[in-house]
């Protein structure tokens, strides 16, 4: 049973971190009818300025404290929000007219740019990674629980609901919803769309930086080539789901990482990745809008 | 009298389609105008070159005096100028009162929006009912009043309506024009386009009827609704 638990833990835990990048897909695809490939490298450049900020730029990595880890996330997160907002504004806007498949390449070319340019900058090989001060683990009856995957789920979750906050209850959120219905009746209502798609893409990229903090504290590395499978694994959670829905991203993503764990902890870790991949298939077989997602086809 | 719109010469193409060809017509302020075509003719068209949702290929559209060229969508709500547009482009996934609230977008004034949603729902009864409901599971006549009382959300002070009688049953349809008039009589300039010509016709201060692109034939309401031409042609007699 202990044992059960803790992989129960583990997964919620994994499954924090997709639903926070799973929530970014899910977003942008809302408003956009867009795969952003880009965004699992958001993620990894999330990380990336965590990790440059405390060890290269500041001694946090030496004198770690709880106030410096949140400050450097915060820098991160900002810095993350701004290079979202860019990559719409250069990348994406230009080809909001065209077919679709142009943005999608266009995507896949902005991915490789960050991943390749990011080897070229912060150099290739992985980097050890650590803000947060050494927390002793928490026990509860025979478990024990590690500080980073209490702190995990408790800022994802803190996230995640005001997330849901902004998107279900604010003035922006109604709009950023508007726009992803019907993007020429959002216009009549006086919302500025350029605007909201601007917004949802910061929002995503924010989110994606705190997952990628969470992530390198997690598995204590940084490199460029990182926020490729947590990315891939986010972006299928969002699609069992239901891509373009909120709460779904959250759904989609803590379920894949109690699978992922419950199938490493019982089976083999080795087995994971083709668990996590044949889920998808079996959602796209048989309910092909995800679990939360609308049955109803794409509106024309 | 200012005309509150005018067109002048206006040419809208889709691609190779020529859809609008030299249209120009006046919307004085406080009137109801109307605009009446067959299938195709280019109304809905006409409406999207006035809300800026499509930029006109050549001609000029005023509002309030001033070229609407370049202008986004957006920007002319805050100017008083409100489009429900044809099909009511309510978002089905939004409740009712979502649907109100986006109406009143650029609006800061909650006590203000508060009240008007409740002057909506004194005009529409059965939207208050329907409130917390997701838009999409109203009828589609709850949906067009729900598009008219979103539309008067913004306070507009030119307001398009683009079919609001369209897939009505015969008495949705005569209390929807009679709340037109209501509205008109409140001070809100109206610019309607109608297959309904009979009932649009009646109300409306100055009518305009549309041919494949252009416009054929105009004059007050009344006396179009007496020509034998567009009786003819409009009006199935
Ligand atoms: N997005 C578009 N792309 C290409 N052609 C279009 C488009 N929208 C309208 N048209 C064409 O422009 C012409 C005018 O269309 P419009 O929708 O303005 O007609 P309408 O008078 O509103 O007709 P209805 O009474 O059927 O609504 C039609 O020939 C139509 O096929
Ligand atoms: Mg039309």
């Amino acid at each position: 049973m202990t044992e059960f638990l803790q992989h129960i833990i583990n997964g919620l835990s994994v499954g924090a971190i997709y639903a926070l990048i799973a929530l970014g897909y899910t977003m942008v695809y809302g408003v956009l009818k867009l795969i952003n490939f880009a965004h699992g490298d958001v993620f990894m450049v999330g990380a990336m300025m965590a990790f440059y900020t405390s060890s290269k730029w500041s001694s946090e990595a030496q004198h770690p404290t709880i106030g410096g880890a949140v400050l450097i996330a915060v820098i991160s997160m900002a810095i993350c929000g701004l290079i979202g907002f860019v990559i719409e504004r250069v990348a994406y806007r230009p080809l909001r007219s065209a077919p679709r498949i142009n943005s999608l390449i266009t995507a896949i070319g902005v991915s490789f740019f960050i991943e390749y340019g990011g080897q070229v900058v912060f150099g290739p090989t992985p980097n050890a990674f650590g803000i947060l001060p050494p927390l002793p683990p928490v026990q509860v009856g025979g478990l024990s629980i590690g500080a980073v995957d209490i702190i995990t789920m408790a800022v994802a979750l803190a996230l995640m609901f005001g997330l849901q906050r902004i998107v279900f209850h604010t003035r922006l959120g109604t709009a950023m919803r508007a726009v992803s219905h019907n993007p020429d009746v959002a216009a009549l209502m006086g919302v500025n769309v350029d605007f909201i798609i601007s917004f949802t893409f910061v929002l995503g990229s924010v989110l994606a930086a705190a997952a990628g903090i969470l992530f390198a504290s997690k598995y204590p590395s940084v490199q460029p080539l990182m926020g490729l499978m947590p990315g891939l694994k986010a972006f299928v959670a969002a699609v069992i789901g239901g891509i373009g829905n909120v709460p779904g991203a959250m759904v989609g993503g803590l379920l894949l990482g109690l699978i992922e764990q419950l199938v490493s902890g019982y089976f083999s870790s080795q087995w994971k990745d083709a668990v996590a991949f044949a889920l998808l298939i079996l959602i796209l077989l048989v309910k092909p809008s995800g679990l939360l997602g609308r049955a109803t086809a794409e509106k024309v | 009298m200012a005309a509150l719109l005018s067109l002048e010469n206006v040419d809208v193409h889709y691609g190779a389609i020529h859809a609008l060809r030299g249209v120009s017509f006046e919307v004085n302020e406080g009137q109801i105008v109307t605009l009446i075509g067959a299938n195709g003719a280019g109304k809905t068209t006409t409406l999207r070159a006035v809300s800026c949702m499509l930029q006109p290929t050549s001609g000029t559209v005023r509002y309030q005096g001033q070229s609407l060229a370049g202008q986004k969508a957006h920007q002319l709500v805050a100017r008083g100028l409100c489009h429900a547009p044809e099909g009511r482009g309510i978002f089905p996934q939004l409740t009712v009162h979502e649907n109100l609230l986006l109406g009143a977008f650029l609006r800061r004034d909650k006590a203000g929006i508060a009240a008007d949603a409740e002057k909506g729902f004194a005009l529409f009864p059965r939207l208050k009912e329907r409130e917390k409901q997701l838009a999409g599971t109203l009828s589609g006549g709850e949906q067009q009043m729900l598009a008219i009382a979103r539309a008067l959300m913004a306070r507009p002070k030119l307001l398009l309506l683009d079919e609001p009688s369209l897939g009505l049953a015969p008495q949705v349809t005569e209390t929807i024009f009679r709340i037109i008039e209501d509205i008109n009589k409140q001070g809100v300039t109206i610019l309607l386009v109608e297959q309904n010509a009979h009932l649009a016709l009646g109300i409306a201060h100055q009518g305009y009827v549309l041919e494949t692109g252009t416009v054929v034939k105009s004059g007050p309401g009344a006396e179009l609704l007496k020509s034998p031409e567009i009786r003819e042609a409009y009006l199935g007699e």
